[in-house]
C-alpha cells in the first residue's frame, strides 16, 4: 500500500466507520444527554450560591467562597477520578455518569457562581438604594433591578466557560462512560483501526464548532463597549 | 468517622505512598513548565496570523483555531497516543501530550490574545508606524504590551486550565501526579492517595484562583 492508501484505509476507512456508526451514534446521545444534564445543574447551582452570596452572611460566604475555589482549582479529572473511585470505599457506589455528572456539575457550579458574583457586583452600588427606597424588598431589588443587568454582562463569559466544561464530558471515557470518546475508543479496539476515533472527533466536531460558533457570535452581541 | 479517615484521610497510606505521589508532583510541574509555554508560542502565532496576515491566511488561522476548541483536549490526545501508532507513525506519551498541547491550549492563547490585539486601538499602530517604527517594532513595542495586559484575567485564568490539564496526560500512563495516585491506589486498595493528591493540586492552584478572582472581578467592574 502506498502512503496514501495506508492513510486511508487507517483513518478514513468507510467499512470501519459504516459498522461503527451507531455505536457512536448512541455515544452522541449520551454525550448530549451528559452535558444537558451538567449545565442546566451547574448554572443553577452557581446562581443559587451567587443570590445565596448576596445577603452577606459572612461564615456563610466564607464556605461559599472556599466551595468555589476548590472547584476552581481541582482538575475536574482528579474529582471524577476521587468520587468514582473513593466513594464505593465508603460504600456508596456511583456509576461512571453519575460521577462524571456530579464532578463536571460542581465544577460548573463554582465557575458560574464566580461570573454571576463578578456580575452582581458590578452593578453600582446606588442602583440598589435607588430601588430600595423606592420601597422594593432586598429580593425585589436582586429579582428586577440587579440580576437581569448582571446576567446580561455574564453571558459571554458564561457562555465560553459552559462550553469547555462540557467539553470536558469526554473524561467520563477514563471511568468507563461510552459517551462519544469511550464509545469510539471500544470501536478502534474491536476492529483494530483507528476510523472509528475519526468518527468520534468527527461527532464532536459536528456537536460543538456550531457552539463554538455561537459563543464567538454571543461575545461580539454582548460586547460592552468601553 | 473512623471508616472514613481510614479510607480518605489514611496518614499511613499517605507517608507509605509519599515517596511516588512527591515524583508524580514534581512531575505535573515538569509538564507544565513545558506545556505552558508550548501552548503560548502556539497561540502568538495564531493571534498574529489571525490578526496581521492576509485575508485567506486569517480565514485559515480562525478556522484552526475554532477547530481545535471543539475538540475536547482528551480525544484529541487519544488519538495521538492510540491513533497515529496504526498509520506507522508511534509519537509516544510525551510526543502525544506536546503536540496535543501546542495545537489546544494554543488555540485558546490564541483566540484570548487575538481579543487582546483586537483591543488596541487601529490608531496607536498608524502612530506608531508615522514615528518611523517598522510594522513588528509597532507589534512588539506598541500594540502586543497592551493587548497582554488588556486580557491579564483571561491569559492567569488559561494558564490555570493548562495546569489542571496536565491531569489528562495520567490517561496515556505518563506518571503525573494523578497517575501515581491511582497507582498507589490500586497497591493499597484505599483512596487516600487520590485524596492526597487532590489537596496537593489544590494547595498548588489555589494562590492562582485567588489572583484570577481579583482580576476578574477589577475587569467586571470596571466595564
Amino acid at each position: 500500500m502506498s502512503g496514501l492508501e495506508n492513510f486511508l484505509f487507517s483513518f478514513f476507512n468507510l467499512k470501519v466507520m459504516a459498522t461503527y456508526l451507531p455505536l457512536v451514534a448512541q455515544g452522541l446521545a449520551l454525550t448530549v444527554l451528559l452535558a444537558l444534564l451538567i449545565v442546566v445543574a451547574g448554572l443553577a447551582l452557581g446562581l443559587a450560591l451567587a443570590v445565596l452570596r448576596s445577603f452577606g452572611i459572612r461564615p456563610l460566604n466564607w464556605l461559599i467562597i472556599f466551595t468555589v475555589d476548590l472547584f476552581r482549582a481541582l482538575p475536574p479529572l482528579v474529582i471524577i477520578v476521587l468520587l468514582f473511585f473513593g466513594l464505593p470505599t465508603l460504600g456508596i457506589g456511583l456509576s461512571g455518569f453519575a460521577a462524571t455528572w456530579l464532578s463536571l456539575t460542581l465544577v460548573l457550579m463554582a465557575f458560574s457562581e464566580e461570573i454571576y458574583w463578578a456580575g452582581i457586583t458590578a452593578v453600582p452600588k446606588g442602583q440598589w438604594e435607588a430601588a430600595r427606597s423606592t420601597g422594593l424588598s432586598f429580593l425585589q431589588t436582586l429579582r428586577m433591578v440587579v440580576l437581569p443587568q448582571a446576567l446580561r454582562i455574564t453571558i459571554p463569559p458564561l457562555t465560553n466557560r459552559t462550553i469547555a466544561i462540557t467539553k470536558g464530558t469526554a473524561l467520563g471515557s477514563v471511568v468507563g462512560v461510552a459517551e462519544i470518546l469511550g464509545a469510539s475508543q471500544s470501536a478502534m479496539s474491536f476492529s483494530a483501526n483507528p476510523s472509528a476515533l475519526t468518527l468520534g472527533a468527527i461527532a464532536y466536531l459536528v456537536l460543538f464548532i456550531p457552539v463554538v460558533a455561537l459563543g464567538r457570535w454571543i461575545e461580539t452581541r454582548f460586547a460592552w463597549k468601553r | 468517622m473512623d471508616d472514613f479517615l481510614t479510607a480518605f484521610l489514611n496518614v499511613e497510606i499517605v507517608r507509605e505512598a509519599w515517596p511516588i505521589l512527591w515524583q508524580g508532583f514534581l512531575y505535573t510541574l515538569a509538564l507544565s513548565a513545558i506545556t505552558v509555554p508550548l501552548g503560548m508560542v502556539g497561540g502568538v502565532i495564531l493571534a498574529l496570523l489571525s490578526t496581521a496576515g492576509p485575508r485567506g491566511i486569517r480565514w485559515a488561522a480562525a478556522a484552526w483555531t475554532d477547530l481545535f476548541r471543539a475538540i475536547p483536549p482528551l480525544v484529541l490526545l487519544v488519538f495521538l497516543y492510540a491513533g497515529l501508532p496504526f498509520a506507522g507513525l508511534d509519537v509516544g506519551a510525551w510526543g502525544a501530550v506536546a503536540i496535543g498541547f501546542f495545537l489546544n491550549t494554543g488555540a485558546y492563547y490564541g483566540e484570548v490574545l487575538r481579543a487582546g490585539i483586537g483591543s488596541v486601538p487601529r490608531g496607536q499602530v498608524e502612530a506608531a508606524r508615522s514615528t518611523g517604527l517598522s510594522q513588528a517594532q509597532a507589534l512588539a513595542h506598541v500594540v502586543l504590551p497592551q493587548a497582554v495586559r488588556n486580557v491579564l484575567p483571561d491569559l492567569v485564568s488559561n494558564t490555570l486550565e493548562v495546569v489542571k490539564l496536565t491531569s489528562i496526560a495520567s490517561v496515556v500512563a505518563l506518571p503525573e501526579l494523578l497517575f501515581q495516585a491511582r497507582q498507589a491506589q490500586n497497591a493499597t486498595y484505599n483512596a487516600t492517595p487520590i485524596v492526597a493528591a487532590a489537596i496537593a493540586y489544590f494547595l498548588l492552584l489555589w494562590p492562582l484562583v485567588r489572583l484570577i478572582s481579583r482580576l476578574e472581578n477589577k475587569a467586571m467592574a470596571g466595564r
